[in-house]
């Protein structure tokens, strides 16, 4: 038998690998979720140029964006004890890419050429349907490979939930470890895993970069 | 109701813009009756595209009122200040005036039909049915009917300057600002961009202001130059007098420039 590496270690532990995947898939999707919405809304707030909102916005997403993911995880998991660990990372997280995603959305919603705006104000319509019908359908379009690299980025950083008792896929390799003295297997495999989800991704977001091109 | 009927159509009351430190219009005075076809010229820098973004409110002036119909638009005077008007009160006014930029600026996310009834249905309320079947005959009215459903990407630079008239002229405008609408265009496609204009011109009876370089379109459409040096009119005229027969140097230069 091979010190290094065990079969029979690789099949036990497989079962609550893929069931953390499923946390973690979860985790990501969820917090992408809030990420992509709370994100486009910190953009617009910060166009609107009403100083009352955007300074207390431009601060907040300042403080967001300086401080680190895993401690912003355990003190809020801290303060919000009564709601499940998960719910309080899925927020975390999506609230802290939520911030990267607001300048994602910004250079979207710039790169749309002023003539539109003019074209819109010319026919008259409203500041919203404006917003509405031109140009967030095309700032979004510019937006989508960055909302990819960024869910990317959000599911291989879901390891940091384990600091706050999520069980998702780094943690169940960590409590196999754990239990049976023996963690080459199960962190191999976790790592192979993550592999397998983001790099196919990852080649989908350069086709839709290309595409966008 | 005001009285269009001898109030004119628009009207510049010492209207003055500035660039920093840049005067592009000064104390500027003019009016257009209804119905008039004007064609504004001069070198470029001598704020002809202001005003007709002044008159979309594409811009804000610095001083002085701009009226349409005898109404203020965009600031008014009150106890002696000029004040800005609000937006819901421009708004009322702007929905009159349409625009075709150099540029098309067609909404390149919608089909060639729905730039087109995009503004007729949520801002004039008008039905979708109604405002599909009047978007069918202006694009018959352009040319284009057979695009109807194409993307704008797809269509060629002067099919999209027509599908942008159709657009503009969608919202039934009593001003249609023309803003060196053939600039942009290659040479030969230029001519069905024109004909449509003139077609307009003659069929309707829109007030029309117009920047072009093309100078035989204006002297066949419109029916008075004003000459512009400097952000003021330093001659006016009817367009066969001011093309044979230019009185002031400054007119005379340009259009041996241009002509």
């Amino acid at each position: 038998m091979n010190d290094f590496w065990n079969w029979d270690h690789a099949a036990a532990v497989f079962p609550s690998l893929i069931k953390g995947l499923g946390v973690t898939v979860l985790a990501t999707v969820i917090g992408m979720v809030i990420a992509a919405i709370l994100g486009l809304l910190v953009a617009i707030v910060r166009r609107s140029g009403v100083r009352a909102v955007t300074w207390p916005v431009g601060f907040l997403v300042e403080f967001i964006r300086s401080t680190p993911l895993l401690v912003q995880l355990v003190f809020a998991n801290l303060l919000f004890t009564q709601f499940p660990s998960l719910a309080v990372g899925c927020a975390v997280l999506g609230i802290h890419y939520a911030t990267y995603m607001s300048e994602v959305y910004r250079a979207g919603i710039d790169a749309v050429p002023k003539g539109q705006w003019e074209a819109a104000v010319a026919l008259d319509l409203p500041r919203g349907r404006t917003w509405r019908d031109v140009i967030l359908p095309q700032a979004i379009r510019n937006t989508l490979p960055g909302l990819g690299n960024y869910a990317i980025s959000m599911f291989k950083e879901t390891p940091f939930l384990a600091f706050i008792y999520v069980v998702e896929m780094y943690a169940a390799a960590q409590a196999y470890g754990g239990g049976n003295f023996r963690y080459m297997e199960a962190i191999t495999l976790a790592g192979l895993l993550f592999l397998l989800v983001s790099y196919p991704t990852s080649l989908l977001v350069r086709r839709m970069e290309n595409r966008l091109a | 109701m005001p009285d269009t009927a001898t109030k004119p159509a628009i009207q510049f009351q010492g209207v003055g813009k500035r660039f920093g430190d840049n005067v592009v219009l000064d104390g500027l005075d003019f009016s257009v009756a209804a119905g008039d076809r004007v064609t504004l010229i001069g070198p470029s820098g001598s704020g002809k595209t202001t005003i007709l973004r002044l008159l979309m409110t594409l811009e804000e002036a610095n001083d002085g009122l701009i009226l349409v119909d005898g109404v203020p638009y965009t600031h008014e005077m009150r106890g002696g200040k000029r004040v800005a008007i609000p937006e819901k009160r421009r708004s009322l006014v702007r929905r009159r005036v349409g625009m075709v930029f150099q540029q098309f600026n067609l909404f390149p996310n919608m089909s060639v039909l729905e730039n087109i009834i995009e503004a007729p249905i949520h801002v004039l309320g008008v039905p979708k049915a109604e405002a599909i079947a009047k978007a069918e005959d202006l694009l018959e009215k352009v040319g284009l009917a057979d695009k109807r459903d194409a993307r704008c990407t797809q269509l060629s630079g002067g099919q999209q300057q027509r599908v942008a008239i159709a657009r503009a002229l969608a919202m039934e405008p009593e001003i249609l600002l023309l803003d060196e609408v053939t600039s942009a265009l290659d040479p030969e496609l230029v001519a069905d961009v024109l004909a449509v204009l003139r077609n307009i011109a003659e069929t309707t009876d829109i007030t029309m202001l117009i920047v072009t370089h093309e100078m035989q379109f204006a002297r066949e459409v419109s029916n008075r130059v004003l000459m512009f040096d400097g952000g003021k009119i330093i001659e006016e005229a009817h367009p066969e007098e001011i093309f044979t027969s230019p009185k002031h140097e400054r007119t005379q230069e340009f259009l041996r420039a241009v002509l």
